[in-house]
């Protein structure tokens, strides 16, 4: 009997090391496939987009993708779009941010109370945009 | 006398978010650039060789580059000649655990394990910046 892999939607964070928000946009990702949508979403390595991995490309290229950039340089979405991915939604942490002003992120390596609130209530996003998509 | 500019070590890591080797590998970057080497390292986001300019991708011609990967796909690495510059040094944090294979779990939140070993890897690549350094001066 032929099986069919289900498709899921992949959830890609920005891989940011320098600021809070790219470590935000992590965490939020690891809410979304291992807690709030776990089953229906997985995630990958951007590393192994930018370096142009051929299974990773297939991956982002048959399956949804929602990526989740912590600054306003994008590299996620960027990313996704030059490797041809089916990129089907685009956040950012600072528009978050921006709607949750008193949140003051700092910590990098290891979130701070403020960063795990953000990247919650990021998360939450996230999940809602993951059951549109699979509506469709 | 004449100034100049000081010599830093640039520092890439995988950040790899699929599997607990690319979490160590950014904790044991970013150990080296807050507490171990502050004064003597940066470091850039990978994929930003893809989607910044030609400021980015000088990265390595402006800096000596030390690569740092969570596993033997050494995406750090390969991105980084591809787009910038070739590495002084290349780590690779399965090398430190003698298990060539990646894990999901654990990613998230590491382990008192995982985070001994970022200990380990960062403590390694400060022996790598200074070596880079050293030759350099």
């Amino acid at each position: 009997m032929k099986t069919t892999m289900q498709k899921k939607v992949i959830v890609i964070p920005c891989s940011g090391i320098g600021k809070a928000l790219g470590s935000v946009s992590r965490e939020a990702t690891y809410e979304v496939v291992e807690n709030l949508r776990k089953g229906v979403t997985d995630t990958t390595c951007l590393a192994l987009i930018t370096s142009e991995d051929k299974e990773t490309l297939q991956l982002v290229k048959t399956n949804k993708c929602i990526t989740v950039d912590g600054c306003p340089l994008q590299c996620a979405e960027k990313n996704v779009k030059l490797a041809g991915g089916e990129l089907a939604a685009s956040f950012r942490v600072v528009d978050t941010l921006k709607e949750n002003r008193k949140l003051k992120p700092k910590s990098v390596t290891f979130l701070d109370r403020d960063g795990q609130e953000l990247a919650s209530l990021l998360a939450k996003q996230v999940a809602e945009k993951v059951d549109e998509l699979l509506k469709k | 006398m004449v100034d100049l500019p000081e010599k830093k070590v640039g520092i890439i890591s995988c950040s790899g978010e699929a599997c607990v080797e690319g979490t160590i590998s950014r904790v044991a970057t970013r150990r080296v650039l807050e507490k171990l080497r502050p004064e003597e390292t940066v470091t850039i986001c990978l994929p930003l060789f893809l989607a910044g300019g030609k400021e980015e991708r000088a990265f390595a011609k402006c800096y000596p580059t030390i690569t740092v990967d969570g596993c033997e796909k050494q995406c750090a690495k390969i991105a980084t000649e591809r787009y910038s510059g070739k590495p002084a040094s290349s780590i690779v944090i399965t090398d430190l655990t003698g298990n060539p294979g990646c894990s999901r779990s654990g990613r998230r939140k590491l382990s008192s394990g995982a985070l001994a070993l970022a200990e380990k890897a960062a403590e390694r690549i400060a022996k790598e910046v200074d070596q880079v350094l050293d030759h350099w001066r």
